[in-house]
């Protein structure tokens, strides 16, 4: 087999094609997302929002309603829910994450099992790249075109709310409201990677590329590119890998995502460990003579 | 003349935790004021109540005529936050930083013009960091990196500024770099607000100053604040404010 037929021969299938679309589409929209949520320190949230969404989810399946509409609503229930029980209670903010989410979560695994539909509890819980449909394509397409708009839209007000809401605060800006709208663009990525690596993996796709991406730069700006490459490449190895290892697609994209998190954490050029050890071991040598 | 700041029966409550009780304090457009007290007196509180962070339990505040919130879409305030309270990692550099003092100026994507470049090259200047405009945050020196956040505020062209212990973990030349920018700055007509420990720089530093113990003990005169008398009271060695301290 030739490395054209290696990268050729997937293509020939039309739900390999949509598969490798599919997939870069979410990756991309997760990572510019995660660029944020991993400077703030909301991966945990990202973890419970993605997990909470399901009920949303599933009601608006029933209802004939868009899923991002029951996701957002099931996004903002799930941080109201924490916010007020954090409150009126002395339970420590992790346990009150753990406890809201797994709770809604449950919700919507219940959901699933009463009502009638072809969708398979395995396709949520571990994605179905691979089983995706027209329609799930252009409904993944359209909610992540308006997550990344409004990402790169306000993206100089969610840096500035990630580095000093403080500031923000003093000149005007609203804080609670730039909070509200990362909500809101996390509850609509959760849906459009819930449908591609199950709920499961998506907190993966949500923290991995961000966290990469500012182990290789000091630039905001810089991360909002590194991280979406990253993030597309990985899916596309990890697709093909699927393909000829005839092994589970989700898994094996964030497996590639996190094998690149390592070796950047490792040989990154100017904090990876080896080049920094390296670097000191150098330096001790020239001093030694 | 109207007061640049007045502050009256202002009381902030954590939970149980009385962090500030009926503060009454006025403060001049033009003048440097340092804010003296120990670790926990209120001064980061008393900052962030008349920044509209955290909300008053009781008590009226009034900036430039306006109520705070009025004031903060005026962007009338500029805030140094202490160092803790920033996340020096971050992968912002210098002249980012400085630009966030114009947001409030820009349209709805924030995206500066030649204006704004300009106001910013020249905030740079004058707390003389143009050299390291590019340099991430954290890889300043402690003064430099409070000179970048001076340089937000005079690129926000605030009337007012706040410095929340401005000099902790400076060097003595920065210090006096950063005190001689300050009157510099209230020679400009400005408003400054310092909160400090360190009493040595006060006497060059502020025209006035507040010794804050949740409650106002003294504002006047920096000689009299400096009184061994009034900084026992300040410190919690007089035996009467023995129990506040715990
Ligand atoms: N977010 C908060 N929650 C609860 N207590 C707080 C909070 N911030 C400050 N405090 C308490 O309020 C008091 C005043 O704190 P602060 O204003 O930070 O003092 P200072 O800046 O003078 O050190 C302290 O007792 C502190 O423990
Ligand atoms: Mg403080």
């Amino acid at each position: 087999m030739t490395l054209l037929d290696f990268l050729l021969e997937p293509l020939s299938y039309d739900f390999m094609v949509r598969a490798l679309v599919t997939t870069v589409v979410a990756a991309v929209v997760c990572a510019v997302l995660s660029c944020w949520l991993v400077l703030i320190g909301w991966s945990l949230l990202g973890d419970a929002v993605s997990h909470a969404v399901l009920p949303g989810v599933v009601l608006a399946y029933m209802l004939g309603l868009p899923f991002g509409v029951g996701a957002v609503i099931f996004g903002f229930l799930a941080v109201g829910l924490i916010g007020a029980i954090r409150s009126t209670s002395r339970i420590k903010e992790d346990a009150v994450i753990g406890i809201v989410f797994t709770t809604l979560f449950a919700l919507g695994l219940v959901l699933i099992s009463v009502v009638p539909s072809q969708t398979d509890l395995n396709h949520i819980i571990f994605g179905n790249i691979l089983g995706i449909s027209q329609s799930d394509q252009l409904q993944i397409g359209v909610l992540a075109a308006v997550a990344l708009v409004l990402l790169l839209f306000k993206r100089r007000d969610l840096t500035l709310y990630a580095f000093d809401p403080v500031h923000a605060h003093a000149i005007g800006l609203s804080p609670r409201r730039l909070g509200g709208l990362l909500l809101g663009v996390l509850a609509l990525t959760a849906v459009v990677a819930l449908q591609v690596v199950g709920v499961i993996l998506v907190v993966a796709m949500l923290i991995i590329p961000g966290a990469t991406a500012y182990l290789l730069t000091d630039r905001f700006t810089r991360m909002l590119v590194i991280a979406p490459v990253l993030s597309a490449a990985s899916s596309v190895v990890g697709i093909y890998l699927s393909y000829w290892l005839d092994a589970a697609s989700g898994g094996l994209v964030v497996v590639t995502q996190g094998v690149t998190f390592a070796l950047v954490h490792l040989f990154g050029p100017r904090r990876g460990l080896v080049s920094t050890y390296l670097a000191s071991w150098s330096r001790r040598a020239v001093a030694n003579g | 003349m109207t007061a640049a700041i007045e502050v009256s029966g202002l009381t902030v409550r954590y939970g149980e935790i009385v962090a500030l009780e009926g503060v009454d304090l006025r403060l001049e457009a033009g003048r440097v004021t340092g804010l003296i007290g120990m670790n926990g007196s209120g001064k980061s509180t008393l900052f962030k109540a008349m920044l509209g962070i955290v909300r008053p339990d009781q008590g009226e505040i009034r900036i430039a005529g306006r109520t705070a919130a009025e004031a903060r879409r005026h962007g009338t305030i500029a805030y140094v936050p202490q160092s803790e309270d920033v996340d020096w990692n971050f992968p912002v550099s210098v002249h980012d930083v400085v630009m966030m003092g114009r947001y409030s100026r820009l349209g709805p994507t924030r995206r500066p013009g030649r204006v704004d470049r300009a106001a910013v090259a020249e905030a740079l200047d004058r707390v003389e960091l143009s050299e390291y405009t590019q340099r991430q945050i954290g890889q300043l020196s402690g003064g430099q990196r409070r000179r970048a956040f001076v340089a937000r505020g005079i690129a926000q062209e605030a009337g007012i500024m706040f410095l929340d212990e401005p000099f902790a973990g400076v060097d003595k030349r920065s210090e006096a770099t950063i005190v001689r920018l300050l009157r510099e700055l209230a020679a400009d007509q400005r408003t400054i607000l310092v909160s400090t420990h360190d009493l040595h720089a006060l006497p060059d530093l502020a025209d006035e100053a507040i010794l804050l113990l949740r409650r106002i003990l003294f504002q006047g005169s920096v000689s009299e604040a400096l009184r061994p008398e009034s900084l026992a009271r300040c410190f919690g060695l007089d035996p009467l404010e023995q129990d506040t301290l715990s």
